[in-house]
């Protein structure tokens, strides 16, 4: 096992991604934040936190996506769903997508497919805190990066959140 | 991970955790619902047979609407101007079907355990969609549904079902699925339409006085009178059936007390409810309807992986 983040990296990587999404998205208030259930809604919570440290807190729009029903395998393996809650038009407004590590890429075509049901976005873009470069299956790519890490397909990325697990780490086993 | 069984034939044999598995997506299939796109790609691929060989229209169509709005491809097979007119025997009309490459049934009849002697001899999954005076498990996973939105919780529930529960396959369900969900459940209605050695067989109360039963209950699920019946000896009249076992806004306001009111459908405006307590604030008959085809989605969606 090895750690790819500390708690203390973790903080720094997210308060990095905060402000590289504002940096192309001054105003805030044309866009729209969606994390990506189960996982990266840990770390969409904190990103969002970071922005209201920031800007006021009222102005920012934050959903969260469930995509177990678009996925390509829904039938293969069982997942549950959890809730999506998207309270606000995402029609004409710029999206930043956020999930925890980017694998094949199929996880942000289901979430592409699903927000596509939600209206017509002007623009998507996507956040992630760990990108597994060079392992994708699709033509996706991240925009905001925490960690590009290389990686084999028998290694498994776990990011480990303090409010589920008791600890902020990222590590390869 | 999924359901343990391989198709929905009575809530008998389902456990615990696969209700509150399907209650519990229920929820996911409501929030799709509310959309202003109402579908999910999830069962694009599969193609689903509803074989009522009895009438049913708002069964059909929450079937219907529920295989619709999770992009599967929908075949209807009703029993007027159908080959089970000329004689074709259940058996052979469904392995037509599957051999046209149909993945799921979903089955009405009027004799009860149709579905379970398809699922002996069929590959397909099958739903029971109400078999004779049986079972009818999506209307009680419906039911359990809306009263979970109501009060948070079955646990301790108090439920009077109320009517025909002889004949009623939606009674039966309901009481399976709620004692399995620890509700307390009293079954009220005239003596004449209620099993005889009832309490020894299943976890109720009987209770002949409608009264006390709604004194006693959080919520009653009111039971259609079935009106093919009013020639038996089994009530007077529709209008006595009304005076000892309709329930209407004087009953109720008498009680004083808030009594949530269900119905499966149709109603028999009436005769087992009055108008103003079907339309009234406590109904959520409607909200059973909406529930309808979200529980049944859950349960097309989960049957439906078990095929690989």
């Amino acid at each position: 096992m090895k750690t790819i983040l500390s708690k203390q990296q973790i903080g720094l990587t997210v308060k990095r991604l905060a402000q590289q999404v504002l940096e192309n998205h001054p105003s805030l208030e044309e866009t729209v934040i969606i994390g990506i259930q189960p996982r990266g809604v840990y770390l969409s919570d904190q990103v969002v936190r970071e922005l209201e440290n920031i800007v006021s807190p009222g102005l920012i729009r934050y959903g969260k996506l469930d995509i177990t029903f678009y996925r390509d395998d829904v039938r293969k393996e069982f997942h549950v769903a959890n809730k999506t809650d998207i309270p606000f038009s995402i029609e004409n407004r710029n999206v930043v997508i956020i999930d925890d590590v980017l694998y094949t890429g199929r996880t942000i075509r289901a979430a592409l497919d699903a927000l596509l049901d939600f209206g017509r976005p002007a623009r998507v873009e996507l956040c992630v805190l760990i990108d597994r470069r060079f392992s994708r299956e699709l033509p996706i790519q991240p925009d905001y990066i925490g960690r590009a890490i290389d990686t084999i397909p028998a290694d498994k990325v776990k990011v480990y959140w303090q409010e589920r697990d008791g600890k902020d780490e990222v590590v390869i086993v | 991970m999924g359901l343990s069984a391989k198709h929905l034939l009575g809530i008998k044999d389902l456990l615990k955790e696969d209700i509150e598995l399907i209650l519990s997506t229920a929820s996911q299939f409501k929030d799709v619902l509310q959309r202003s796109v109402k579908k999910v790609p999830s069962l694009r691929d599969v193609t689903i047979v509803n074989l009522f060989y009895e009438n049913s229209t708002r069964t059909r169509i929450s079937f219907e609407l529920a295989e619709k709005r999770l992009s599967a491809d929908t075949v209807n097979f009703a029993i007027s101007g159908s080959s089970a007119a000329k004689g074709e025997t259940l058996l052979d009309t469904v392995n037509n079907i599957l051999s046209m490459k149909v993945d799921m049934v979903v089955m009405r009849h009027s004799a009860s355990g149709a579905p379970h002697f398809l699922a002996k001899h069929i590959p397909a999954a099958i739903i029971n969609a109400g078999d004779g005076i049986n079972e009818h498990p999506t209307q009680a996973l419906l039911d359990a549904y809306s009263m979970q939105e109501k009060f948070g919780s079955l646990k301790g529930l108090r439920v009077a079902i109320v009517g025909d529960i002889m004949h009623s396959r939606v009674a039966l369900s309901n009481i399976y699925l709620l004692s399995k969900m620890g509700a307390e459940i009293v079954v009220a209605g005239p003596p004449t339409l209620i099993p005889t050695y009832m309490e020894a067989a299943l976890p109720v109360r009987v209770e002949y006085n409608l009264e006390k039963a709604l004194a006693w209950c959080d919520v009653a699920n009111v039971l259609r009178i079935q009106l093919e019946r009013q020639n038996q000896p089994l009530f007077s009249s529709l209008r006595e059936y009304n005076q000892a076992y309709g329930i209407s806004k004087r009953l109720l306001d008498r009680l004083g007390k808030e009594i949530t009111i269900m119905h499966p459908g149709p109603i028999n405006r009436g005769v087992e409810l009055d108008s103003e307590v079907a339309d009234g604030p406590y109904s959520i008959i409607l909200n059973q309807v909406e529930n309808g085809v979200a529980v049944r989605m859950a349960v097309l969606y989960l049957l439906a992986g078990r095929n690989n």
